[in-house]
């Protein structure tokens, strides 16, 4: 066995790739809960992959077989609809796992420097998953699929000047078709999981070359190294440690995926809308149309914003598109709005800790607003000022949006400003 | 060699110029090899064609219907409206935020305070212009969902966008412009094509 290693060694630096990338990279020894959701969404990607190579095989990308096809896998093909709601249920999974591995990067600065890049290349993930979601959404050719998709195109056909154009280009047609359909499938089975393989493995790279952050935001790297190890002070071998670790996640994360997809692989009209079991009909829309409960806080920033927001301008929803990106684009800059002494939420001041659960809450409010009609909790009686006969539910999303807006916004200064810990020099 | 040495040797301005050269050179060829996969987006020439358009018989749409026909795939209304639905537009004007359709959302012929050629005879995009839903035909007089002041009109179940009976959109409601009136002429009388506007333009 040796000598084969040693053969391929002399050939291909297998043992030096998994010493570097796993078997040998050292870790910050206090890791906690919130370290399972980097590895469970390598897991969940693989599933994705795995499953949805076993569903092209039955799927038909054409308008008139699709909708059909999905309940060929779901009634006829053997064990089709348990890969169909392993993969169903892996996009919403996917998701659940990407924005608590994301929260853990915001509460324990895993932005900060010198972990830039990192990030960076993490939000790329992140925006690549939205699309891979998307257009893997207008597959099953359901009414949903169709009039998503239908609303998130025009987003783009608002654009000023180009924006019909670029409607038409993005569709190949003059509405959503089956030419739409098509290039969605190109881009939801193949070019969009190439993007997302080769930015897991630059967000892999870059973590093991830069090495992790931890609970406490220490740099272990700054630590003398132990004479007996020859390791960091706090720093452990991930293999066996973080190996066994992360294997018990994976045990309790399939415990509850199982759960979901063996009893509730709808979730109750989240993870797959009761509207979308009616095949695609362009006639006819439905009473409510809402995306998939992922997209539903960015969805309730473009509702939110109205289409007369700047009196000189034009009266176009492209304000409403405006903000809905530039909340999404605004993580990208978190590294250099965050002015704080440090990196932890364990050192933190109560100014940091009440900004965050305040766009922790509007970011999950933001995401209830988005699935219900704008009517749900009715008008502002016509006597009150300013708001007479508004939609209480719009008022409120504006106000979450502003605040969703503000935590990064005024972060530089209210980080600056927070009364923060002293940081230990070993982790805790 | 150190690269201090090797420096000397070599023309630094030209080798400037080279890769600078091949650079603009290899980008242009870049761009004209991205051209046919990006010109590949556009509609095909199958999906022009299903785009042409279409003729419709309006000799059996009675006074107060509305009819759905496809047109690119959009929902196409053409509307016969009675006297009462026509005497309730000027009533609106007041409550819409463009009531005189100075966007243009319609054909210049089409430009006229009931936003279509004859009079009764209506023909719009039943496409709400705020996200692409399309709107539901609500001609009774004050329903209880929609209030006392409704004169008839199109309700948006997507994003509560109204419009009144000549497509004209609210004010303060999430659609920003009237409903589009596509390009269309009268063939006949009774025959009106759409897709071709009576000056000859093409949607």
């Amino acid at each position: 066995m040796d000598k084969l290693l040693n053969w391929i060694d002399a050939r291909f630096p297998l043992t030096a790739l998994w010493e570097s990338q796993w078997g040998k990279y050292v870790a910050p020894k206090n890791f906690n809960f919130w370290y399972y959701f980097g590895s469970l969404a390598t897991l969940v990607l693989v599933m994705q992959i795995v499953t949805g190579i076993f569903l092209t095989m039955n799927y038909k990308p054409d308008a008139t077989k699709a909708f059909e096809s999905v309940e060929y896998i779901m009634r006829d093909v053997e064990w089709g609809w348990l890969i169909r709601y392993m993969h169903s249920t892996g996009a919403s999974m996917f998701f659940v796992v990407v924005y608590l591995h994301m929260f853990r990067g915001l509460m324990y600065g895993s932005y900060r420097k010198p972990r830039e890049l990192l990030w960076i290349i993490g939000c790329l993930i992140y925006l690549t998953l939205m699309g891979e979601a998307f257009f893997g959404y207008l597959l099953p050719w359901g009414q949903m699929s169709y009039w998503g998709a239908q609303v998130i195109v025009n987003l783009f056909a608002t654009v000023p000047f180009i924006g019909e154009s670029l409607g038409v280009w993005i569709r190949g047609d003059y509405t959503i078709s089956d030419i739409t359909l098509n290039r969605f499938f190109a881009f939801h089975v193949i070019a969009f999981p190439l993007v997302l393989l080769g930015l897991v493995a630059a967000h892999l790279i870059a973590l093991h070359e830069v090495g992790s952050n931890n609970p406490d935001g220490i740099e272990i790297k700054k630590q003398p190294k132990d004479p007996q190890t020859g390791l960091y002070l706090d720093g452990i071998n991930s293999h066996p440690y973080y190996t066994i670790k992360d294997i018990v996640g994976v045990v309790v994360f399939l415990a509850v995926f199982s759960a979901i997809m063996f009893f509730v692989p709808e979730m109750g009209g989240y993870f797959l809308e009761a509207n979308n079991f009616i095949p695609a009909d362009p006639l006819k829309t439905p009473e409510h149309i809402a995306p998939v409960w992922y997209f539903t806080p960015y969805y309730a920033i473009l509702r939110a914003v109205p289409s007369e927001l700047v009196s000189f301008l034009p009266a176009t929803q492209f304000y409403g598109v405006v903000a809905m990106g530039a909340a999404v684009l605004i993580f990208f800059f978190l590294p250099w709005l965050d002015r704080g002494a440090v990196k932890s939420i364990r050192y933190r001041g109560t100014l940091y800790k009440s900004w965050l659960a305040a766009f922790v809450i509007s970011f999950v409010l933001l995401g209830y607003l988005g699935v219900v009609p704008v009517t749900v909790w009715g008008q502002f009686a016509d006597g009150w000022p300013l708001l007479g006969g508004a939609d209480k539910a719009t008022v409120v999303a504006r106000l979450l949006t502003v605040v969703y807006f503000l935590f990064f916004l005024l972060m530089p200064w209210y980080t600056a400003r927070d009364k923060t810990k002293p940081v230990p020099d070993r982790t805790t | 060699m150190a690269d201090a040495a090797l420096n000397q040797m070599v023309d630094t301005n030209k080798r400037r110029f080279l890769i600078v050269a091949s650079s603009a050179v290899g980008g242009i060829g870049v761009v004209a090899a991205a051209t046919p996969f990006v010109m590949s987006f556009w509609p095909s020439a199958r999906a022009r064609a299903a785009g042409a358009p279409v003729e419709v018989d309006i000799s059996k749409i009675e006074a107060g219907q509305l009819i759905t026909v496809e047109w690119r795939g959009n929902v196409c209304w053409l509307l016969n409206r009675t006297k009462p639905m026509l005497e309730s537009l000027p009533k609106l004007d007041s409550r819409l935020a463009d009531p005189n359709s100075n966007v243009a959302q319609q054909p210049p012929y089409c430009k006229n305070e009931h936003r279509s050629i004859k009079e009764s005879m209506w023909v719009a995009i039943g496409i709400c212009t705020h996200l692409g839903c399309s709107p539901t035909f609500r001609p009774e007089i004050a329903p209880a969902d929609l209030g006392p002041d409704w004169l008839g009109g199109f309700f948006c179940p997507c994003h509560q966008s109204k419009f009144d009976l000549a497509g004209r959109v609210y004010r303060g409601v999430p659609a920003p412009t009237n409903l589009v009136i596509p390009p269309h002429k009268y063939l006949t009388d009774t025959k009106i094509v759409i897709g071709v506007g009576q000056d000859g333009k093409e949607g």
